[in-house]
């Protein structure tokens, strides 16, 4: 059958809209010029000043700081809790309430813990954020982890205690090991968020160092340089080369539990 | 080994209760703590009384709603809504063909299609912002593109299209996803048979194919209105300081005019209208 080639017009208007932004904010990265809007000739010279930077080199430390601890929390808190969910519990109410965090607007979330920190008299900081990113995290990872148990098999782990081993051993030989490629994609989505997430970090970490998306974000405020361009061009070669790697992986682990 | 096969029926019950116990009550405890907790401060602060330094001074009063039907607040809630109803329209005329076509292709460049689709979703937010300033602004290249057909330079930034753009910009795969899942299911069989039995290719679109992918569509509606709605950073960024949106607004009480309560109220206000939107989702996708 002739593909009607009109049928694929609006997927390249699409394509193009996605991709010609990223495509001139990588080219406008080499500028040899001052300016983001005019292109006049090869440089790497942004690359050379963004590298001189401290705020950003700091923001970088900041946020890979705040997304080890938010991925740390969420990943065992959220394994724990869609185990919990999905073998020990049938209430819709408590399902309900663990995805919350990723349904609700996240402007709403920031402001719920910006009052909740202030009432119980918190001073702000990095762990505040990372309460807050484990808060939305979790959420994430329990419902990736759970799609996984729900296609799990229980009767490997129903034979395990048939055998006399007890919940403990069964969990950690049995449960975990079946949950893993679920976890690791878990952590590695709760991960990616944090580092991208910018809202609820602007409003609750306070005076501390910011993370990078809120030195982005000043940065821009402050005025449109091809030094923004070139940090863009390097967290966007970062997070392909993350999805690309991140795909790999789950499809290793789905191969291989495919196999086992 | 008598014993413990004695002990047996009951232990499975108390076994299930204390690992109910174990595996549920930390990131219960968390999620109460940090979740429940603060919606019920944003909640309650709603109907006390802002303190002269900022802060709650917990009097009750309704002089927040009463602020919030000011002309002034309504309207900005309502521009909000139009602008993300403007972003979602667009997103769904431009979404439901991409995933319509997307869902004709053949399995491998299906994968890589909608990898292309979703790849952009992964970068930095604010950076896919920030991209857009340097398109439209005056010597940008959507204006140098307009000037070598000899029109322009038009003003494209710091207006409403250009945050409706910054937005569409921002959310389209997450219409195009749903959209996709739903098509992607449809069996081709009942398209063929919509043909054979004489109808034109439109009829079977509007007869067949757009029903049946209506679920689709309100999911995918609804993923683009959401984030829309409540965006505050990107009017800042696109919108200048012309056009707010109510999380501009929100935003605002909390962060320079520390009023607090108001600002509770404008995200109650924000929160009742995607309750709303939610309700009318699922009412839909029951009938659909």
């Amino acid at each position: 059958m002739r593909r009607p080639t009109l049928l694929f017009v609006p997927l390249w208007v699409t394509y193009v809209f996605l991709y010609l932004p990223i495509v001139v904010l990588v080219v406008m990265s080499f500028n040899a010029g001052e300016s983001a809007y005019t292109y006049e000739g090869f440089s790497l010279k942004w690359y050379g000043e963004l590298a001189a930077d401290e705020r950003v080199r700091n923001g970088l430390i900041n946020t890979l700081v705040v997304a080890v601890g938010s991925t740390a929390i969420a990943t065992v808190l959220g394994t724990m809790l869609a185990v919990g969910l999905a073998r020990h519990s049938r209430s819709k109410t408590l399902d309900a309430l663990a995805l919350m965090p990723a349904v609700l607007p996240d402007l709403v979330l920031a402001i719920g813990l910006l009052l909740f920190y202030g009432v119980i008299a918190l001073t702000l900081g990095h762990y505040s954020v990372i309460l807050a990113h484990g808060l939305f995290s979790m959420a994430f990872v329990a419902a990736v982890v759970r799609t996984r148990l729900s296609g799990a098999d229980t009767s490997l782990e129903e034979a395990s205690r048939d055998l006399g081993a007890g919940h403990v051993v069964t969990f950690m030989k049995i449960t975990l090991p079946q949950l893993a490629p679920g976890i690791v994609a878990g952590a590695l989505l709760a991960f990616t968020l944090s580092l991208d997430e910018f809202v609820i970090a602007f409003f609750t970490i306070g005076n501390a160092e910011p993370t990078l998306p809120i030195v982005i974000y000043s940065m821009i405020r402050f005025g449109v340089t091809p030094k923004i361009n070139a940090l863009a061009a390097i967290l966007l070669l970062v997070s392909f080369a993350a999805v690309i790697i991140g795909q790999r992986l789950t499809r290793i682990g789905e191969g291989r539990s495919a196999e086992g | 080994m008598r014993s413990e096969l004695k002990a047996r029926p009951a232990s499975p019950s108390r076994g299930r209760r204390l690992g109910a116990f174990v595996f549920l009550s930390p990131g219960l405890t968390y999620l109460v703590v940090l979740l429940l907790v603060p919606l019920a401060l944003v909640l309650s602060n709603t109907v006390f009384r802002r303190g002269r330094f900022g802060g709650v001074v917990y009097e009750f009063t309704t002089e927040n709603f009463a602020r919030l039907m000011d002309p002034l607040y309504l309207g900005v809630v309502g521009g909000s809504l139009r602008i993300a109803a403007l972003t979602t329209a667009i997103a769904l005329l431009l979404g439901y063909p991409t995933a319509y076509a997307i869902a004709r292709l053949s399995p491998k460049w299906k994968t890589i299609a909608l990898v292309a689709i979703v790849l952009p979703f992964w970068t930095n937010f604010i950076i896919r912002v920030y991209a857009w300033i340097i398109l439209l602004s005056g010597p940008g290249l959507v204006n140098s593109g307009l000037a070598a057909i000899g029109l322009g330079p038009y003003e494209l930034l710091y207006n409403r299209g250009a945050i409706v753009t910054g937005l569409l910009y921002s959310y389209l795969p997450l219409m195009v996803l749903p959209l996709y899942a739903a098509i992607e299911r449809l069996d081709p069989q009942l398209r063929e048979a919509s043909a054979n039995l004489g109808a034109s290719p439109f009829t079977t679109f509007r007869k067949v194919t757009l029903p049946l992918t209506i679920p689709g569509v309100l999911s995918g509606c609804l993923f683009v209105f959401v984030p829309s709605f409540g965006n505050f950073v990107i009017p800042e960024i696109l919108g200048g300081n012309k056009s707010i949106m109510v999380g501009n607004l929100i935003r605002d009480q909390f962060l320079k005019a520390r009023d607090w309560p108001f600002g509770s109220t404008l995200a109650l206000a924000l929160i009742a209208v995607l309750l709303v939107l939610l309700m009318a989702q699922a009412w839909m996708a029951r009938r659909a």
